[in-house]
């Protein structure tokens, strides 16, 4: 059929083009030497600053990093990782730590004045709309280069500053937490990230604070042979409310670069964490070379009775996605809840879903997740929902829908239920279906070009995640789903 | 307005259309009745671009120009409109979503400005009124749990609303009682102008007394065997669709 054949051609000119933003910038770095030692974890702790009690734990899970074997049960497949081959650490050379906008790189400001991340808090301000307020920390290869909104956060009481500077001056409540949640041997990646882990955000809302504004981390990978070992650590004391979004990119190069990031949640009582991702790392080109592989491990902790943890995610980007954002509700009648929407084109992997874990008496948790794939892209949905048998009353509600765009991509949906209690009542849903030429005809027939057709339907198939979205993000991720689809219709 | 010339129409190698010629003048209403299977839903969606459908010889001239060679969504921006006889369910997309998206894409494609909201919010709610459509069925996901008089509605709304200038009514009638039927023709009448043409294709000679046509065509083995005024349509009803298969076998 003419049609097919005319979709299979435009799925092979899918290219890089489509990725805005995939340029470089030209900064002079200075890199830790090739290669993971312990040599190199004093180095990357050196370079922090960092007290000698975090030294000693990054090179205890170095050791049993040196032990552990990279999991291979995902539906995804690439060439062997030599680990021995990618710089741990890249900072900018002139001025690594900058006090101020001022003391920053131009060339750095300009790159995320072309990604769109707005650094000036007086630009902000000076808006003619009033817009919300968004503070942002920004994350460039492995250092913070610049956080907003600081002292305007600080007259709340809310701590929001780069993780390597939280160590130095809030040591305490560091180590009570770090690790807390993803313990250091959780997991082949989330034991490297533990050893040489670089920046990320600290986040710290005290017990009854409403956060007066959205809190984000931008991450950007530039320098190549790079990893991004990010660490965010995000604590919600008793009866406090944080909403907190992560976007991300990364320029387009042929060889892959690794993000294995940890990062971890707590919700004390009645407290509530609202964590978004717009995940759009260079997916590599049409044939599959180059993109981010994107191994990350996000668990919270519903720590306290009644809290709440919610993520919400929608990833568009990476050559492969290896991900479970997942809840522990060990506090009675807390709530977990995850909301994914997951796009793949071209050659993408994807291996992604959530893990509720049911402690606490009367736990709620839910699942949706909307799994798009097209060209010759493999998606799917990996998700555990477990009950302990003190966990009474314990209830889940699953829907995950998969819809295929093309004939060659592939969707799969693995969920795992254990219930080790009578009371548990889990629901799970599934669906997979494909845009019908009917509905894609209907549409056309109506004035719609096949690519806005196609951007309609699937945004009414994402509809229940994205409203889940802060609204401006909502708009910025439709966008981002019709961009990452265009090309995958005739 | 429309003009069809020797369409000669295959689908999986079997052919549907054999030459067919027809012409529907400007401010016209034409009828094309016809047994099953005599290609009456063929010659619609080939008019509107259905791409199943091989096109083996002849043209359909809209206004002077070679709609065949046209996209979908080009022959829409033109003017070609097609209210189907099972409407697609598009999940999750709220049908005042879809109407405005249509609307401004028709808008866009012929270089006109889009619609201000409170300007578009003005004319749907004007048009569903008309058709009785009430409020919350606007929110509700375009055409998803809509019973089948519904469904008809919203075709003629979304008619309304984008104005086109060659409306094809593919077995509207099919799925609707008496009061549907009578709401849905009013719609349609309320449309007919000088310019404006329509060709409305049914079984049943009942919807031709709501929609009165000034033609009427009877289609048989994929061309028009006979054309006469509405009178004939009556002729139809009484007598049949026999003696026009006679005819072919001839």
């Amino acid at each position: 059929m003419p049609a097919v054949q005319e979709t299979i051609d435009q799925v092979r000119l899918i290219d890089v083009d489509q990725y805005k933003y995939g340029f470089e910038t030209e900064v002079e770095m200075e890199k830790s030497p090739r290669g993971l030692s312990e040599d190199v974890i004093r180095f990357i702790s050196a370079k922090k600053g960092e007290p000698e009690w975090m030294l000693q734990w990054r090179l205890d899970a170095y050791k049993r990093w040196l032990t552990m074997k990279e999991p291979n049960w995902a539906r995804v497949s690439y060439d062997k990782i030599d680990y021995n081959d990618i710089y741990y650490y890249a900072a900018p050379k002139k001025n690594p730590a900058p006090k101020s906008l001022d003391e920053v790189d131009p060339e750095i400001l300009k790159t995320y004045e072309k990604l769109g991340i707005p650094l000036r808090e007086q630009e902000i301000l000076a808006g003619v709309e009033p817009q919300r307020r968004v503070a942002v920390d920004a994350v460039f290869d492995s250092v913070s280069v610049a956080t907003t909104f600081k002292e305007e956060l600080a007259k709340a009481g809310v701590i929001f500053m780069p993780i390597s500077e939280a160590i130095r001056e809030y040591p305490d409540l560091v180590k009570q937490y770090l690790g807390s949640v993803v313990p250091v041997t959780d997991n082949f990646f989330a034991t490297l990230n533990s050893a040489v882990f670089t920046d990320g955000s600290f986040v710290y809302i005290p017990p009854g604070v409403r956060c007066p504004m959205e809190l984000s981390t931008y991450f950007r990978i530039n320098e190549k042979n790079t990893g991004q070992f990010e660490r965010t650590l995000i604590i919600a004391d008793k009866g406090s409310y944080v909403s907190y979004l992560e976007g991300c990119t990364a320029p387009k190069r042929d060889e892959n670069q690794l993000h294995a990031a940890v990062v971890e949640l707590v919700a004390l009582d009645d407290a509530e964490i609202k964590y978004s991702t717009v995940q759009n790392w260079y997916p590599g080109d049409a044939e599959g070379r180059g993109g981010i592989y994107n191994f990350v491990t996000k668990r919270g902790d519903c720590r306290g009775k009644n809290s709440v943890i919610t993520w919400t995610q929608v990833e568009t980007g990476s050559a492969i996605t290896w991900k479970y954002p997942s809840c522990i509700l060990r506090g009675d009648g807390s709530r977990g809840e995850f909301y994914s929407i997951a796009v793949s084109n071209g050659m993408q992997q994807v291996d992604s879903g959530t893990k509720m874990i049911h402690l606490g008496k009367n736990t709620t948790s839910r699942i949706i997740s909307k799994g798009i794939a097209a060209g010759r892209s493999e998606n799917t949905y990996r998700g555990l929902v477990s009950a302990h048998r003190k966990a009474t009353g314990a209830r889940n509600f699953t829907n995950c829908d998969s819809l295929l765009i093309g004939n060659q991509c592939g969707a799969h949906t693995v969920p795992y239920i254990e219930s080790k209690n009578a009371t548990a009542v889990f629901e799970h849903e599934a669906t997979t279906s494909k845009i019908s030429e009917d509905q894609m005809f209907y549409c056309q027939q109506r004035g719609l070009s096949a690519e806005e057709a196609t951007a309609l339907i699937v945004n009414g198939f994402v509809k229940d995640v994205l409203q889940h979205l802060p609204m401006e993000f909502a708009v910025e991720a439709q966008k981002l789903i019709s961009i990452s689809l265009e090309g995958s219709v005739g | 307005m429309l003009e069809i010339k020797n369409l000669v129409v295959q689908i999986e190698d079997k052919r549907i259309l054999n030459g067919l010629n027809l012409t529907v003048n400007k401010g016209e209403v034409a009828a094309i009745m016809g047994p099953n299977g005599s290609g009456k839903s063929t010659l619609s969606y080939v008019i509107a671009g259905k791409e199943d459908y091989e096109v083996l010889d002849g043209e359909i001239l809209l206004n002077g120009e070679n709609v065949l060679e046209m996209e979908p969504d080009q022959r829409a921006a033109a003017g070609v409109f097609l209210a189907f006889q099972y409407p697609l369910e598009i999940p999750g997309v709220a049908s005042m979503t879809f109407l405005k998206a249509t609307l401004n894409a028709q808008r866009k494609a012929r270089g006109e400005a889009e619609l201000t909201t409170p300007d578009f919010i003005k004319r749907v709610n004007a048009a569903a009124t008309q058709l009785e459509i009430p409020k919350d069925m606007l929110k509700r996901a375009l055409n998803v749990g809509f019973s089948g008089g519904e469904k008809k509605r919203m075709e003629i709304l979304q008619m309304a609303l984008l104005q086109p200038s060659f409306c094809i009514l593919d077995e509207t009638d099919s799925g609707l009682d008496i009061d549907a039927l009578r709401i849905v023709s009013e719609g349609v009448n309320a449309l007919r102008s000088q310019d404006r043409a329509f060709l409305v294709i049914t079984h049943y000679q009942r919807l031709l007394n709501h929609i009165v046509p000034d033609t009427v065509h009877v289609m048989s083995s994929g061309r028009i065997v006979k054309t006469g005024g509405k009178e004939l349509a009556l002729e139809l009803e009484a007598n049949g669709y026999a003696d026009y298969r006679e005819t072919e076998a001839a």
